[in-house]
């Protein structure tokens, strides 16, 4: 049996993280979600940063280090960068900083694009558990998970989000 | 007791499908008959990702780094090899054609003997193209587990990637697949390509597949595979949606199968003007290489309809993609 963990509201940790990112904001700045809880993230935060930044999204699945081991992901989604990463400063949007993997593969891709002047990372919780260098600068929420739990992000039909705290396949 | 035993292994045969893992994964890719709608729709979705990979700075993604396909062609196919090798160095693998017509297989190794070479040298996937139906299908028996084999094109049987591919442009052109009419044109009989096609099409729900050809280039019980069979232009492609040109095969053809190939042109060539029988939105596809004057006229090949050029475009995506779901599949 699992133990109860309180989580924290997904919607307040929103607009907690978008206070973050204002200071930071100029014209120079990009906003990319990571698919999927990232990519929800962005929308939400495009009106409340600035409707005209340059954003964009990334399915980081052809850069996986899990590849080996699991094969391709069953859905892929293509990526859209549909601006000039050479020079920009971009934020990467992702819902959950776990182990840093994703965030790795991520920023190959992004190189993959051109070279940006800087990448930053924001999320709504760092769970704790990382396995490489890489750190959120942009965190709203931070907790100690075990291993065993999936912490994931999720919209309900009116689009308001939520945290779901679930027993993992695979530790 | 003979015969029971003969029906049990008969039916093991057809249950085992040599291009699925025991889990249902693609293993190898040796035909479309046979490969579930969520395979070929898993294809075509992770082709739509591929797409974009070669709009970018960098045109390569790190998949298959340290992977060898080997490119076996025992059949000369300068437009299919050229996409293979290009899908899989963008995938990052390393790539090594073969063209066996002028190398040892002239010297009398046997395909089995160059299959088990290049597995020595640790290769990890091959590519095959051969004239004799069925020649991937035997060396994918023949491989290790680790090793995967895509059909790049088996004498009349099957040329999986080229069906997808047509597939792939035609959903994209028009998505609603379960809304088409869609007509084949010209030698089927022959066509490796045409077979897949029509495999490709019924699978992915397409509810009105012709074939347009004369008598001579028709096999025999084509209907059977779901098709309606037509053998003047006029009438069969009336409100099509989707025109899929083929290759007149000569190298393939005996006998005396067509009078002249200007005969041919004036009956089974598509024109403009046998184009403005289809819908007006009506796409052109062909597999090329195209034999201009002869299966189609060049003011329809380099036309506003023709989507013959994004078609080559669209190989490497789909064969990107069914490289890396083999490649994960281990």
């Amino acid at each position: 049996m699992m133990q109860p963990i309180d989580l924290p509201d997904a919607e307040q940790l929103l607009t907690i993280l978008a206070g973050q990112l204002k200071p930071v904001i100029n014209s120079e700045t990009a906003l990319v979600g990571i698919h999927s809880g990232g990519v929800w993230m962005m929308e939400r935060l495009l009106p409340m940063l600035g409707k005209n930044m340059k954003h964009g999204r990334l399915d980081v699945s052809f850069y996986r280090d899990d590849f080996g081991q699991r094969g391709l992901h069953q859905d892929t989604l293509p990526s859209q960068i549909p601006f000039d990463v050479e020079g920009r400063h971009i934020i990467l949007i992702d819902d959950v900083f776990y182990t840093g993997r994703t965030i790795r593969a991520a920023m190959n891709e992004l190189f993959d694009y051109g070279r940006p002047a800087s990448i930053s990372l924001a999320v709504l919780v760092n769970r704790g558990g990382r396995e490489l260098p890489i750190t959120p600068q942009f965190c709203a929420h931070d907790m100690q998970l075990p291993a065993n739990r999936n912490l994931q992000l999720m919209q309900n039909a009116e689009g308001r989000f939520y945290l779901t705290l679930e027993e993992s396949q695979d530790v | 007791m003979r015969k029971a035993v003969f029906i049990s292994l008969w039916k093991k045969a057809k249950m085992y499908n040599p291009q699925l893992t025991d889990d249902g994964k693609l293993k190898h890719l040796l035909s479309i008959e046979g490969l579930p709608k969520s395979i070929i729709t898993q294809i075509l979705d992770t082709a739509e990702s591929f797409v974009g990979v070669a709009e970018r700075e960098v045109k390569k993604v790190p998949l298959l780094r340290g992977k060898t396909v080997c490119n076996i062609f025992f059949e000369n196919s300068t437009r299919t090899r050229t996409t293979f090798e290009i899908a899989a160095k963008r995938l990052s693998a390393d790539v090594i054609n073969l063209n066996v017509s002028t190398s040892s297989q002239s010297k009398g190794e046997t395909i089995l003997d160059t299959v088990d070479n290049l597995t020595a040298m640790h290769a990890d996937m091959f590519v095959i193209r051969h004239a004799q139906s069925g020649a991937a299908h035997f060396i994918a028996r023949h491989v290790k587990p680790h090793i995967h084999v895509i059909n790049a094109g088996d004498g009349r049987h099957a040329h999986p990637t080229q069906a997808l591919l047509d597939v792939f442009t035609i959903r994209r052109y028009k998505p609603e697949m379960h809304n088409l009419r869609v007509a084949l044109v010209g030698d089927v009989l022959h066509s490796r390509v045409a077979r897949s096609e029509i495999h490709a099409l019924t699978t992915l729900g397409v509810p009105e597949v012709r074939v347009i050809a004369p008598k001579t280039l028709l096999p025999e019980h084509v209907e059977k595979m779901g098709v309606h069979v037509y053998h003047d232009m006029a009438a069969g492609l009336k409100d099509v949606d989707v025109v899929m040109m083929l290759r007149l095969q000569n190298e393939r053809m005996t006998g005396a199968l067509l009078p002249s190939a200007q005969e041919y042109f004036k009956t089974f060539g598509l024109t403009q003007e046998k184009l403005a029988l289809a819908k007006p939105d009506a796409i052109v596809t062909h597999p090329g290489p195209m034999n201009r004057g002869i299966e189609i006229d060049s003011s329809v090949a380099d036309g506003r309809q023709s989507v013959i050029l994004p078609q080559v475009t669209y190989g490497i995506a789909v064969r990107m993609a069914v490289m890396s779901i083999l490649a994960g599949n281990n």
